[in-house]
């Protein structure tokens, strides 16, 4: 199919020298976790306790990774916003944990698992990373189950797994539909001891604000105390950022209230590179959104798609009957008729854009929202598709669906006020992650000497596109297993050079955080945060959502300029900073989703292919999938800032396929 | 519908608080009861008012961090004809002209910190004390070489889901924070991981509760009839007998860490 573009690149970002990622070493895949634990240099166990860990963040790669290097010794600060570490967002994820351990003997093993991911990302993640990730799997549900974590059992003791959008084999492990919950506070627990231990100290209602940097290094971060508004400056010998996604910048996502971009832009500002942002994860089964005061959107475990089928009527005229009055030969099993041997599990993005193409030819259902298309067209849509149970109710029977899914049709009655049981679900996508990130290096070190970035922050693992139940995978990953082994190559040159509050850098940044909140509390206009940043996300939801355009992206930007002028000076922020704000909290946070939400937007438009959750329209074969450009996109885009209202420096660093061939993803 | 909203209002921990009244006039059936106190807070912040503080953040019901009495009740129980955290309480729970009293957690052990916002790192505290396993990252032995009994590794899960909201507490015309202390016994208990520092646990997790200034557990059980995880009553049983278990036996030192 061919493409005409109409924007110039040159006016919105330059070109920079491609990077290259340093640090793994050669080999084949299979040998280049253990050569690269073997090269790494070492820290004396008693040296250890002489060196600083800031880890700025308590979701699974924070805990994980403060427990284990207060465990080697570390001195460990680490810093969250909530009132205790045990509250970070790993916690909502429902519906399990990958690992390679083919305990089903059903031709699983740690090359289908690393193959799997990097297909399910659409050939745009580092093949090295992926591999180690698939490599440390097993140890990860070994180290899980010795703390305690009480996944599901089989009668004879062992382990229960179950099988996972987008795969064929049954490697997902679960703790009901609370996985995430049960390993958040393994970590939290394994991190708490160490806490007693006295090797890691918490700073909990903490917010990082800037990073300092000094002679080249991450050397601290500057932290707003949230009950008092204290500004404080925190030294170190390496920095970890482990602050998870940024969905927010929807505005409406699965994302808490409080997940933001705030630490990972500061950084980003000084010199740490931003990996592909444009590609985020709409996930297929959500509840729909209600109305304007909307907050949040719930997820509701796409495990629920193992045994419940999606549909809508062909005839949108149905659309306001009684589902269950509706005869079979009227309904359209859509993911089983366009994808017949993955049917209703094929990967996240397909199943929403599915969805939203359903709801977009008028035969969604439930009530109707009005909306403004990409072309400025006012127009009423039902914004929803069913998941009927009815089927495994009468294959099952009630009880055994109670069992799997209870807890999940519980969340959906409450919320809805609708009986599950009864009557279809009503699901429709919305943002749950995003696989952009701070661009790192196979040791997971940013291109900021010194600071390392964990889990769903960085952009390492998963391409385009992640795989149900890899998330808190990597997480873990790189908090228990990946970071410990590499970090300590870097600090066997520290403790480095002493900083304190009169070094300049240290003063410039306390100065920074000070600037900001001031410029903040002086505003005083008439809109509220609250509706800056619901416009940035319907801006973002329209233009750089589900399905993305060439001119929509350009509008966006310059939509999103605009809403950046007016905010600085028609913002309204009440109180003042030497108090519990969280008025000020959001501002400062919406300041930063209003950058990234132009850099991914550039991002997005600079892309001209379309891969995983990045669908570009312009991009699609003859049936509307996907269609990448391997020749010119087999890049990971890391940006480079260079200054507020300049253009960015994009830098490519080229994919290597050496023990995968690229192919164009299928799953007909 | 029409909502009237009495809220405690306290400017900081020293501060003297005190209940203040708003008028709510736009509130749809559809919101949760937080989105309801954002959209109060919407109207205060462009009315120059000071917006009302309060904790949240996940907003399905599963992180703890949310959680204010409502009528009297923690997580508004006596409203929600389910158990539900604050966050996952709806507004069809309530009707046109309706007043609704807000408070934050009042027990001591949980100091105010502004308005609706309480400090509850005391449940930290009693963690630290020995609420996990002490197995360092990469020592585990692979996970099927301990096999755990469905049913056992079933209740274990079942008081592990303890968001650690402080519900319990606040409930508890005591104070006591016994609920949250034995959901986190009874899980490990029930699991063989748990075993070699059982009784090693139950005592510092106790000895840390009572330094905390938690009260002492009467078995009222108001605690367990405001829980939005449905702890039961029966694990501060299975507390109490590891309890008393721990003290006839001399299960070695002080527990690693504390």
């Amino acid at each position: 199919m061919s493409v005409t573009y109409k924007s110039s690149p040159s006016a919105y970002f330059t070109l920079g020298d491609d990077i290259h990622d340093t640090k793994a070493p050669a080999g084949p895949v299979e040998k280049k976790w253990a050569t690269r634990k073997f090269e790494a240099k070492l820290v004396n166990p008693a040296n250890r306790r002489k060196l600083t860990i800031i880890i700025v963040g308590t979701g699974l790669g924070g805990a994980a990774a403060g427990a284990t290097l207060g465990e080697a010794g570390y001195n460990v600060h680490n810093f969250c916003f909530q009132d205790t570490p045990r509250r970070a967002h790993s916690i909502a994820a429902q519906g399990g944990i990958n690992a390679a351990k083919n305990y089903r003997n059903d031709n699983d093993s740690v090359y289908r698992l690393f193959y799997d991911t990097i297909k399910g990302g659409d050939y745009r993640a580092r093949e090295t990373n992926v591999y180690r990730l698939a490599e440390v799997s097993t140890q990860i549900i070994d180290q899980c189950v010795a703390q305690g974590v009480p996944f599901a059992r089989e009668y004879g003791g062992l382990l229960d797994t179950r099988s996972f959008g987008g795969v064929q084999v049954q490697r997902t492990f679960y703790a009901r539909g609370q996985t995430g919950q049960q390993l958040l506070i393994g970590a939290y627990q394994a991190l708490e001891r160490q806490v007693a231990a006295g090797t890691v100290t918490m700073h909990a209602r903490h917010e990082m604000l800037e990073l300092i940097i000094h002679k080249g290094r991450a050397r601290g971060i500057v932290t707003r105390d949230l009950i008092s508004g204290e500004i404080e400056a925190w030294y170190a010998d390496a920095v970890v950022l482990a602050t998870g996604g940024y969905g927010n910048v929807f505005f409406l996502s699965t994302s808490a209230m409080g997940s933001n971009v705030t630490a990972s832009m500061r950084a980003h500002r000084k010199g740490a590179y931003f990996g592909n942002p444009c590609y985020t994860q709409i996930h297929p089964t959500c509840i729909p959104v209600t109305g304007e005061h909307q907050s949040k959107l719930t997820l509701m475990s796409e495990s629920l798609r193992n045994d419940g089928r999606i549909w809508v009527p062909k005839d949108p005229a149905d659309a306001e009957k009684d589902p269950r009055k509706i005869p079979e030969e009227d309904r359209d099993y859509y993911l089983e008729r366009i994808y017949p041997s993955f049917g209703n599990l094929v990967p996240r993005d397909i199943a929403s854009r599915q969805a939203k193409y359903m709801c977009d030819d008028g035969r969604g259902v439930g009530p109707l929202v009005t909306e403004v298309t990409q072309e400025g067209v006012e127009q009423q849509r039902r914004r929803g598709v069913y998941l009927d149970f009815a089927e495994a109710i009468g294959r099952m029977g009630k009880k055994a669906v109670e069992t799997k899914y209870g807890n999940l049709f519980d969340m959906y009655a409450q919320i809805t006020g609708e009986d599950p049981y009864e009557t279809p679900m009503r699901i429709y996508p919305a943002v749950h992650y995003v696989m952009g990130g701070l661009w790192v290096d196979y040791d997971l070190m940013s291109s900021i000497t010194g600071m390392y970035v964990l889990g769903e922050a960085n952009f390492s693992d998963h391409g385009a596109n992640r795989l149900g139940a890899s998330a808190l995978m990597q997480g873990l990953s790189d908090g228990y297993f990946v970071l410990p082994n590499t970090i300590n190559d870097y600090l066997a040159a520290g403790p480095f050079e002493k900083i304190d509050e009169s070094t300049p850098e240290v003063i410039d940044a306390v100065n920074d955080a000070f600037d900001r909140i001031d410029k903040l509390l002086a505003v005083d206009g008439t809109r509220t945060v609250d509706s800056f940043h619901r416009e940035l996300g319907s801006i973002m939801w329209e233009y750089c959502g589900m399905d993305r355009t060439e001119e929509g992206l350009m509008i966006a930007i310059d939509k999103i300029r605009a809403l950046r002028e007016e905010f600085w000076t028609n913002v309204k922020v009440c109180g003042t900073n030497e108090d519990f704000n969280q008025t000020l909290e959001r501002a400062g946070r919406v300041v930063d989703f209003m950058d990234l939400g132009e850099l991914m937007c550039i991002d997005a438009l600079h892309r001209r292919e379309s891969c995983g959750g990045h669908f570009r329209r312009e991009s699609q074969t003859e049936d509307g999938e996907a269609l990448r450009h391997d020749d010119e996109f087999a890049y990971v885009a890391a940006w480079e800032f260079t200054g507020d209202g300049q253009k960015p420096v994009l830098h490519r660093e080229p994919l290597k396929y050496e023990a995968i061939e690229l192919k164009q993803r299928s799953y007909k | 519908m029409k909502i009237t909203l009495k809220i405690w209002r306290q400017a900081n921990k020293d501060a003297v608080g005190g209940m203040k009244t708003y008028q709510l006039d736009d509130v749809s059936e559809d919101m949760s009861f937080l989105e309801m106190l954002d959209v109060l807070n919407e109207h205060l912040t462009l009315a120059n008012e000071e917006p009302v503080a309060f904790d949240y953040d996940c907003r399905e019901g599963i992180c703890g961090m949310c959680g204010v009495v409502i009528n009297g009740a923690p997580h508004g129980r006596y409203n929600s004809p389910i158990p539900t955290t604050t966050c996952q309480l709806h507004m069809r729970c309530f009707k046109d002209g309706d007043v609704i009293e807000i408070e934050p957690w009042k027990t001591g052990s949980f100091p105010v910190v502004k308005d609706l916002v309480v400090d509850r790192s005391a449940f930290d505290r009693i963690i630290q004390a020995g609420g996990f396993i002490s197995v360092n990252t990469g020592s585990a032995p692979e996970a099927h070489s301990v096999p755990a009994p469905k049913r056992q590794a079933d209740r274990a899960f079942d008081v592990a889901t303890c968001i650690g909201c402080g519900a319990c507490v606040a409930a508890c015309p005591n104070g006591s924070g016994m609920l949250f202390t034995s959901a986190k016994i009874t899980h490990l208990a029930n699991l063989p991981q748990g075993q070699p520092e059982r009784r090693l646990r139950v005592k510092a997790m106790v000895a840390a509760h009572d330094e905390n200034g938690f009260g002492g557990c009467q078995n009222v059980g108001e605690c367990a009839s405001v829980c939005p995880k449905l702890i039961p009553l029966e694990s501060i049983g299975q507390l109490n007998r590891d309890l008393f278990a721990s003290l006839l036996r001399g299960d070695g030192k002080a527990i690693a860490g504390s």
